[in-house]
């Protein structure tokens, strides 16, 4: 196996190659033990925090923002996007106030990253 | 209406600028927002990353700025919403439009923090129709984010700054299909991490050396012809190619609104478009001062934070009574350097520290970034790469800054390496 990417560690972006198996990937074209160490996480378990938004009803805004509380697996990003379709929250909406919980079975949950309140 | 600061903005530039001062003594401060709410843009840049210099961990724009915010409502600091400030005077008056009605108030210190707006397509003259789907990619983002509303299916962007990359992502998590990015120039505006995480992760094309030549449709976009462009950034016609979409989103660049600080006789920068101004932060008229993306555009929010506390600072040391020097070092630029902030220097010694923030005008390597006064090198900082889309900081000790001020000449530039 062996895959091309760029490192995102400093403005740098060494362009790396890795190849290797599973616990022996040897990692080409970094400058710098980050970029090693980036490449290799890359290969083993990618993960990404996603941020989107959802509706609101009632609320000094249309809709409310949205996180990942932590970072989830890279694969299951648009499958976690489809739980927030549809979601309709209904004003006051808290800072950090859970929107989904347990993000395809991750223990990792959507949480809201503002505040809405209540339309005057 | 007397005021000691009034600020214009309560974005994150004007937020840290309150605090500043607040905490260097003045009390009688008012914000000006001409939104509903405080914290100007990051309410609508939802994505994460924000924050990392200041607080060590990566939070979205809306919770970046509630932290600012929380800050100034703790400090009583008062502010107006849904108020436009319409004219700033050289002698300080403010007049401005809100809820209340016209406000006309006399400030003892103005500090500008209005930040910037994106370059539109008038600016970048395409030829084509006049059609509807064509949009900045921050009112993209706004539409999206703020709105609950797409702005298209099948989208083209051009320019490869943040927010394009960026809406690139949003875009496609909201189900559109992102067909390419093309960027003008060989390199990216934008973050590696930006291309790797926005771009890379979904196979979004990026092809740099390309532009859009025609944009066509009749009531709405239908396609976009794109075509490479040669050495001197001119399109290569024949080896044009068109991509059916109905949306094109424009990231080709930010300007800071500079036009209050017109009114004020604000002396600009024709590199940077925002005031020069000197290491208080002062611009060109007394008491008048400038932070944040109205002064030149940042990359980050909390480089932007860090320099408009410091101008707060700096208007709550005016207001006591400091006063800038009749005379003042120019800083010049040589090298691969197209601007520094500061341009000017107070001559007087007042122990503090200086630091200059700069932008180089190519990609360079192994380069040495250096501060000269007088012919000898003050200060110098080695780097392996500068790119024009990453600001660069140099920071002097109180020794080093007292020798610039002493100085004939001070220039800023860089040297590459053997």
């Amino acid at each position: 196996m062996k895959r091309e990417m760029i490192c995102i560690c400093c403005p740098m972006g060494c362009r790396m190659t890795v190849e290797g198996e599973p616990g022996a990937y040897t990692v080409t074209g970094n400058t710098c033990p980050r970029g090693k160490a980036y490449a290799i996480a890359e290969m083993t378990a990618p993960e990404r925090m996603v941020t989107s938004s959802v509706a609101v009803v009632g609320g000094n805004y249309k809709t409310v923002s949205v996180k990942t509380a932590s970072p989830i697996p890279k694969g299951k990003i648009f499958e976690a996007l489809r739980l927030l379709d549809g979601v309709v929250l209904t004003a006051p909406v808290k800072e950090g106030q859970t929107v989904v919980e347990d993000i395809l079975g991750t223990g990792v949950a959507f949480v809201a990253t503002r505040e809405v309140s209540v339309a005057r | 209406m007397k005021k000691d600061l009034v600020i214009i903005g309560g974005g994150p530039a004007g937020l840290a600028a309150a605090i500043g001062a607040y905490d260097k003594g003045v009390r009688d401060i008012l914000i000006l927002e001409r939104e509903p709410v405080l914290g100007g843009i990051l309410n609508q840049c939802i994505h994460n990353g924000f924050g990392l210099h200041t607080f060590k961990e990566e939070l979205t724009g809306p919770e970046y700025a509630h932290r600012y915010v929380k800050e100034v409502l703790a400090r009583g600091i008062e502010y107006k919403l849904s108020t436009t400030v319409i004219d700033v005077t050289p002698d300080r008056q403010v007049f401005a439009v809100g809820e209340e009605g016209l406000l006309h108030l006399q400030a003892g210190a103005i500090i500008l923090a209005c930040g910037c707006r994106e370059r539109p397509r008038g600016a970048i003259n395409i030829a084509g129709a006049r059609c509807a789907g064509v949009f900045s990619a921050g009112t993209a983002q706004k539409l999206v984010n703020m709105e609950g509303y797409m702005p298209g299916k099948e989208v083209v962007i051009l320019g490869s700054g943040d927010i394009g990359l960026i809406m690139a992502r949003r875009m496609t998590f909201e189900g559109a299909k992102v067909k390419a990015v093309v960027e003008l120039m060989p390199y990216s505006s934008g973050l590696n991490r930006n291309i790797v995480q926005c771009l890379n992760d979904f196979d979004i094309p990026l092809l740099f050396s390309h532009t859009v030549v025609e944009i066509k449709g009749k009531d709405r976009v239908s396609s976009v012809v794109i075509a490479p462009v040669d050495g001197k950034l001119q399109p290569i016609m024949d080896q044009a190619q068109e991509i059916s979409c109905d949306c094109l989103l424009l990231s080709v660049g930010l300007l800071p609104e500079n036009e209050l600080a017109k009114q004020a006789k604000v002396t600009l920068s024709p590199v940077t478009g925002g005031a020069e101004v000197d290491d208080s932060m002062m611009t060109a008229v007394e008491g008048v001062f400038e932070c944040g993306n109205v002064l030149h555009v940042h990359d980050l929010v909390d480089f932007v934070s860090q320099e408009s506390l410091h101008a707060g600072e700096c208007a709550a040391a005016y207001l006591a009574g400091k006063r800038p020097t009749a005379d003042k070092v120019r800083v010049g630029t040589f090298g691969g350097v197209r601007y520094t902030v500061p341009t000017l220097l107070n001559r007087e010694d007042d122990g503090e520290s200086l630091s200059f923030k700069m932008r180089v005008n190519n990609v360079y390597r192994k380069v040495r970034l250096k501060v000269m006064a007088d012919g000898e090198e003050v200060l110098g900082k080695n780097k392996q790469i500068v790119t024009p889309g990453e600001m660069e900081t140099l920071t002097l000790s109180p020794e080093q800054s007292a020798k610039l001020r002493g100085a004939k000449e001070v220039s800023v530039g860089l040297e590459v390496r053997a």
